[in-house]
């Protein structure tokens, strides 16, 4: 049977990790939103040059897993830039999660924007705006609401990718569930505890992700 | 004052019109005529530059471009200088009635935002929507949405405003609220270029009719003159076809 006395004791000492869970992932969703606007507005206007460089970023980050990509920032750069060596887990795993996920939420960007139709576009342009104009005014407003969903999925699959931290010595949430069922053997209990922190915390952000489209689709009621 | 002068706009290899020269005098209306796929509204993006003529030249007002020249900046110019309402309203779906009027004003012609917002609620006073004001345009109606797409227009202060097919996306129930609307403009003797099948609208508020037909200005004059006694051939020929079935008089 479950030890429910070791679980409820177990909570409190599990749920200081969660902070350091949570800004990793913050802090890697915000670059991460930042690189891929980028990415996707280079994509979407054929910008010479960046857009080949684009497309072989997105297509390698997309391409290898990971826990790969991970390894070879903590343990692979390190060996070529020997000022690396001094990277800690915690800054090669948010530069690795924010890489990853930029390429992929790049795509969603980018789908958003060749979705909305042809038509405002030229209507921006005959009134005079430029380009970035249209992009920041009309073009990534409209983007964001469509993408919202996707990148929220892509947020929530970021805090639970946070656990592969603990492969570089990260005691973030995971990290510390390890340490803590090695010293018990209650590795049931442990592992399951942690299941359903991710899970509640999880949760939490569908429910604001509701609330968030509700409010993105304001203008969009008939 | 507005010309074109040889203007010619190609798509991969097959020429859409050559050689077009039309001009109008400030406060004139112009509308042109002729079937489908004649290149009536490729020429009217021509002059929006939202399609790069491949020869020729432009004036409007002080401004003139030759068009294979064109700098960023004269593109830039020119389409301050030219309004443009488009056949299914290109509204921003992300910005209310008052913003989609003020969002030039605000963005291109620098306004401060208060004065944008002031001079935004004049125009829907006289298109007749003050009251959607804070309405977006998904919640409008096809009629209103288009006189907001017209009030925009309005609030570029352009020299001339380019109609392109502007009622011909509209349910029947909402044309003439927009023909109305124009009337109106008409009547103010905004300078307007208009391309469009309404041909009761063109013999009331056309100073000028254009018919054009395979890539060519085929005969121009004012509607009376055109619509009674026209000189082509092609121009009865179109004319009898289109005015029979709605009970007009046929040349």
């Amino acid at each position: 049977m479950l030890n429910l006395e070791y679980m409820w004791g177990l909570l409190p000492v599990l749920l200081r990790y969660l902070p350091l869970t949570l800004q990793m992932a913050t802090i890697a969703m915000i670059f991460a939103l930042i690189l891929a606007c980028l990415l996707a507005v280079v994509r979407v206007s054929k910008v010479p040059v960046l857009n080949g460089f684009s497309l072989l970023f997105i297509s390698f980050f997309r391409g290898t897993p990971l826990l790969v990509q991970l390894f070879l920032f903590y343990y692979g750069l390190p060996q070529l830039i020997s000022s690396l060596i001094a990277i800690t887990g915690v800054t090669a795993a948010v530069l690795g999660l924010t890489l990853h996920f930029s390429a992929y939420m790049a795509e969603s960007i980018r789908a958003a924007i060749v979705g909305i139709d042809r038509s405002q576009t030229e209507a921006a342009l005959s009134i005079g705006m430029t380009q970035s104009q249209l992009m920041r005014r009309i073009i990534l407003p409209q983007a964001t609401r469509v993408a919202t969903p996707t990148l929220m999925n892509y947020f929530i699959d970021m805090i639970k990718a946070t656990s592969l931290a603990f492969t570089l010595g990260v005691t973030e949430l995971m990290g510390a569930t390890q340490k803590e069922a090695a010293g018990s053997f209650l590795y049931l209990e442990a592992f399951l505890l942690v299941a359903l922190i991710y899970w509640a915390v999880v949760e939490v952000l569908s429910w604001g992700q509701r609330r968030l489209e509700i409010y993105l689709n304001k203008a969009y009621q008939r | 004052m507005i010309s074109l002068q040889g203007i010619t706009k190609r798509f991969s290899g097959h020429t859409v019109f050559k050689d077009i020269d039309l001009s109008l005098s400030q406060g004139e209306i112009i509308v042109i005529i002729g079937p489908s796929g004649t290149g009536k509204s490729t020429l009217l993006r021509c002059i929006n530059f939202l399609e790069r003529p491949d020869a020729g030249r432009l004036q409007v007002g002080d401004l003139s471009v030759d068009t294979q020249r064109a700098s960023r900046a004269d593109i830039l110019a020119l389409r301050r200088r030219t309004a443009f309402v488009f056949q299914n309203y290109g509204l921003f779906a992300n910005k209310t009635a008052l913003e989609n009027i003020s969002e030039g004003m605000i963005v291109v012609d620098k306004l401060p935002k208060a004065q944008a917002h002031m001079r935004a609620r004049e125009i829907l006073e006289r298109i007749g929507l003050a009251d959607k004001a804070d309405a977006y345009p998904a919640s409008l109606s096809g009629g209103q949405q288009q006189r907001v797409g017209i009030g925009r227009a309005m609030a570029a202060n352009a020299d001339v405003i380019l109609f392109d097919e502007p009622t011909s996306s509209l349910d029947p129930q909402w044309v003439e609220e927009v023909l109305s609307l124009m009337k109106q403009l008409a009547v103010e003797r905004q300078t307007m270029i208009v391309v469009t099948h309404e041909m009761q609208f063109a013999r009331e508020v056309a100073d000028r009719v254009v018919f054009m037909d395979e890539g060519g200005i085929v005969e121009q004059a004012p509607p009376e003159e055109l619509f009674t006694a026209p000189k082509d051939e092609r121009t009865r020929h179109f004319l009898r076809k289109i005015l029979a079935p709605t009970g007009q008089a046929v040349p």
